[in-house]
């Protein structure tokens, strides 16, 4: 089939604005929008610049807006969207090159929340052990890929670009609900700050945006519940291990 | 560096943002009944023709209908004026103009708030 496809180009040593440019394609329509890209970069114009890369919904790396809404190029067909397909880079990060985005600002955030087991606790000789239940906790937030299509499908991130945004708060819920982890005051005071987690809307662009169908939203919730329940009960001592 | 300390010890305790979340819930769901009732009384069980000076002063005869008035004038004022803040912060960033329409913004509500909480407190009925 022939495929119409528009595509945000922006290249900073020519462009002084962003513009759209028009490519008609030969595809499948059980193609993706990634195999569109390909065929526009490898057989109309090769300086169209995005990133990919295992191309199956795992790695993350080609989060981009398609149609208005953020998607991931590899996993949306070209059948399931109307034409012309309208491709752009994720909002609210600096556009390097094309739909190329600087994510730097994004992954600061994801690592200002700790994004790892926190525990002072000697390492036990084999798997620190946590029951099915535990561990059923958090197993939605374990599905985060950091491709930035929620943080940059949400409003609150676009007006205010301090805010820690969607991504950084479900890696932080990831381990916060860890039975494992003992770090959930250190991540509590970042996250109660003003630009922590006060500043979701609860608009739900983000659990929309969520390529691996991670309640978001609810994710956040929790958390912003876990930060009251910790300013209305007295301080409790740390959990004691068998 | 013990990180068990600071487990021992959580940090967050409350904050402004923090409490104007939870105030933000608490009056949203008290606004939702006590505007219920208001539209149920003026405008379902009364005509909108019926409402006089008379059947003000008759309703203000007694603290009821004034505490529930003032109760809903006050968060009703405070859930509105939040949200306002909430948008200037995140919409508004130089600072000069953040400071002027948060002035604005307080000025307003608070004489608003001064207002219709005196009519409620102090209203004496006048005889025609």
């Amino acid at each position: 089939m022939q495929l119409d496809i528009q595509i945000k180009r922006f290249n900073p040593e020519q462009d002084r604005e962003p513009q759209w440019r028009e490519y008609t394609v030969t595809l499948e329509p059980t193609d993706r929008v990634l195999d569109a890209l390909h065929a526009v970069k490898w057989h109309h114009d090769g300086s169209l610049a995005f990133r990919r890369s295992c191309a199956h919904g795992i790695c993350g790396s080609d989060g981009m807006m398609i149609n208005g809404r953020n998607r991931l190029a590899c996993k949306v067909l070209i059948k399931d969207l109307r034409q012309p397909i309208m491709v752009e880079p994720m909002r609210g990060f600096p556009v390097v090159k094309d739909l190329i985005v600087d994510m730097a600002g994004f992954f600061d955030k994801y690592r200002s929340v700790r994004p790892y087991l926190i525990s002072d606790e000697a390492p036990p000789r084999t798997e620190r052990l946590q029951s099915p239940a535990e561990r059923e906790r958090y197993e939605d937030t374990t599905k985060c890929i950091l491709c930035g299509a929620c943080t940059t499908s949400c409003p609150s991130f676009w007006a205010n670009s301090a805010y820690v945004g969607p991504a950084a708060i479900v890696q932080a819920h990831r381990f916060i609900f860890d039975s494992r982890d003992q770090g959930r005051a250190e991540r509590s005071a970042i996250l109660n700050q003003a630009s922590g987690v006060w500043r979701c809307r609860t608009i739900f662009n983000c659990t929309d945006a969520c390529p691996r169908g991670i309640n978001v939203t609810k994710a956040i919730g929790e958390v912003k519940k876990l930060l009251v329940k910790a300013a209305t009960r007295p301080p409790h001592p740390p959990p004691t291990r068998d | 560096m013990n990180l068990s300390s600071s487990y021992a010890s959580p940090k967050p305790a409350g904050g402004l943002e923090l409490w104007s979340w939870v105030f933000m819930r608490i009056s949203g769901l008290l606004l939702l009944g006590l505007a219920l009732g208001h539209l149920v009384l003026m405008h379902l069980i009364h005509n909108v023709d019926e409402i006089s000076y008379a059947f003000v002063a008759t309703r203000y005869a007694g603290w009821f209908w004034r505490t529930y008035d003032l109760l809903m004038l006050i968060l009703a004022m405070l859930h509105g004026m939040n949200g306002a803040r909430i948008l200037i912060d995140d919409y508004v960033h130089p600072v000069r103009w953040r400071r002027l329409a948060l002035g604005v913004l307080y000025v307003g509500c608070g004489g608003l708030l001064a207002l219709g909480a005196g009519v409620a407190l102090f209203f004496q009925p006048v005889s025609h």
